[in-house]
């Protein structure tokens, strides 16, 4: 019985333990960070750094499809976030809807052209789509800010009715309120993928010509997974605009888009919370390196080189590799 | 369902990609229950014929009938539904996925819950039972929850059939289910073969090269050379067709 590997042995640290460690280590965030060097913001943005591969992994990962173009639907969440509370009303929960809705909805109807395409081709137009969406913001300056990104609006205070909460500071408040949203969401991704139709992703991956002789509508199965992997990341750039209190046109550029790929598969694109690990990886690189020189992102290059050459399966990977062989 | 319609009927089908034929006036009747196969030499339009029958492209003339209705137009997808399972000359499964992931893939699938986000604990349990079924027919159950990537070529076959009979098919289209098998995993799955059409009374039909497998296996054969129907008959008549013998036993053994 020597070779026998099952789901469970092979993985070194049990799915539940996993969950455990991870939840501990978030919940304690702004009482352990400090000690280690960094701020509680820096937190929040690998909170949504993370969201925003966790929402792409499940196109890239879990349907086995390649987009190049997920900054668009960051950036349209991060626009969409910034115009409602600069032109709408002060709202915070509002504009992460209207946000998360304007990607989400670009994303879904953009799908709509791509299904049809695989590999390559369907990375190329994803791309093309993406740069659409970065000149229109960088030239519409009236309305977007153009070149100097959007400004001029600030997260309202969470008002309860009976009480508000004050998440304006960047402190503590703030990386809690994103925490919560970030549950959520990955919640609601863990309870997608243990469906029916998050088994169907898998199909796809696995095999599409299975998948098809099953009986699949295979191309209507990557258009919903394209889609709901587009209102996850929509979400992450909502909640980049709340955390900056600014939107970026480099949010929308394929060099972001790039950035969440990388995420995804340093941290392992086959594992449920790579991406995170990924994240926090990339932030700390872009934090610490970024301090020092202009050039960071050749130091982000080269780890990416050295984690695809050591890790394939990217760092959270490793832990689910090792078979009982 | 009558006697007298045929589960799977073909009529004068013939496949043409440019100017060559690859399958030419072919005609078959495959009863309900009988277990049909389908030999020839490499090229003699085997799994091109199980391509027009399975929907893969349709017939250039000539129709396909299933339960007597005509399904020359339908597509692949919809012959599913309407009762055909299908396995490939490679294998074709979910490599990363254990056994129980795998089937359960396709019961899903063959329930219609494959668009569903959460399923009642009744339908939780309909489709696990289902799953646990089709494992037991393909003998399974022991490997239900190793990657089935990891299995031997044997038990990758079988759990390949196991996912067409997920599917609940009225007729089962097997294309070389023995190709590059050593005689242990052989004999592994004609023996389930021969449960599946003898215990659960299916309808299958097969392409095999291997001769042992299809004169112990099958009620009736039918040959295929260059692309047209040379013989059918049981496996007694063919072994004693001379047209079969010149042609391709005589060659091929």
């Amino acid at each position: 019985m020597s070779t026998v590997t099952t789901r469970a042995d092979a993985t070194v640290v049990r799915p539940w333990q996993q969950l455990v460690i991870i939840w501990a280590l978030l919940l304690t965030v702004p009482f352990w960070l400090p000690l280690v060097g960094g701020y509680t913001a820096i937190a929040a943005r690998v909170l949504v750094m993370a969201l925003a591969a966790m929402g792409l992994n499940l196109l890239l990962g879990y349907t086995g499809v390649l987009s190049f173009g997920h900054a668009a639907y960051f950036g349209l969440g991060a626009y969409g976030a910034g115009l409602t509370l600069k032109y709408v009303a002060a709202s915070t929960p509002l504009s992460i809807l209207a946000g998360t809705l304007l990607g989400g909805i670009a994303g879904t109807l953009f799908g709509l052209l791509l299904v049809r395409r695989r590999g390559v081709y369907f990375a190329m137009v994803t791309i093309a789509f993406g740069q659409v969406c970065f000149y229109i913001a960088y030239k519409w300056d009236d309305f977007t800010g153009g070149y100097d990104g959007l400004r001029g609006f600030v997260r309202a205070p969470l008002d309860f009715g009976l009480f508000k909460i004050d998440i304006t500071g960047n402190g503590m408040l703030f990386y809690y309120f994103v925490l919560v949203v970030f549950g959520l969401a990955v919640g609601l991704q863990a309870l997608i993928l243990k469906s029916p139709f998050g088994r169907t992703m898998l199909a796809i991956r696995e095999n599409e010509r299975r998948a098809r002789f099953l009986g699949l509508p295979v191309e209507k199965h990557i258009w919903l997974s394209f889609s709901i992997s587009c209102f996850f990341t929509a979400l992450a750039g909502t909640l980049y605009a709340l955390l900056n209190n600014f939107a970026d046109p480099l949010g929308l550029n394929y060099i972001m888009s790039g950035n969440i790929v990388m995420i995804a598969v340093m941290g392992g694109m086959r594992t449920f919370w790579g991406p995170l690990v990924g994240a926090v990886l990339f932030v700390m690189l872009q934090d610490y390196v970024s301090s020092m020189t202009t050039n960071w992102m050749s130091f982000v290059g080269l780890v990416f080189v050295l984690v695809v050459l050591f890790f394939p399966r990217g760092l959270m990977g490793v832990l689910q590799k090792r078979s009982g062989a | 369902m009558s006697a007298a319609v045929p589960k799977l009927e073909v009529r004068s089908a013939t496949k043409r990609f440019g100017n060559l034929t690859a399958v030419s006036d072919v005609s078959m009747r495959v009863a309900s229950g009988e277990l049909r196969a389908i030999i020839g030499p490499n090229g003699a339009g085997k799994t091109t014929f199980f391509n027009l029958i399975t929907g893969f492209f349709p017939p250039t003339s000539g129709d396909i009938l299933m339960d007597g209705s005509n399904i020359s137009r339908v597509p692949a997808a919809a012959r599913v539904k309407m009762g055909m399972g299908r396995t490939f000359q490679i294998t074709e499964i979910f490599p990363e996925l254990t056994v129980r992931e795998n089937t359960r893939i396709a019961v899903e699938t063959g329930l219609g819950f494959s668009l569903r986000a959460w399923l009642s604990a009744a339908e939780k349990k309909r489709v696990a039972d289902a799953s646990e079924e089709v494992m037991t027919m393909a003998n399974l159950t022991s490997k239900a929850d190793r990657l089935v990537g990891e299995l031997s070529h044997g038990d990758q076959r079988s759990a390949e059939i196991a996912m067409a009979l997920a599917l609940k098919p009225s007729l089962l289209l097997l294309d070389e289910p023995t190709a590059g098998m050593g005689d242990e995993e052989t004999y592994q799955v004609t023996g389930m073969i021969r449960r599946l059409h003898r215990d659960s009374k299916y309808t299958i039909v097969l392409i095999e090269h291997d001769m042992r497998v299809v004169f112990h296996l099958a009620d009736r054969i039918s040959v295929l050379a260059e692309g047209k129907l040379l013989a059918e008959g049981t496996p007694e008549e063919i072994s004693a067709n001379e047209h079969v013998q010149n042609a391709y036993l005589g060659k091929a053994e």
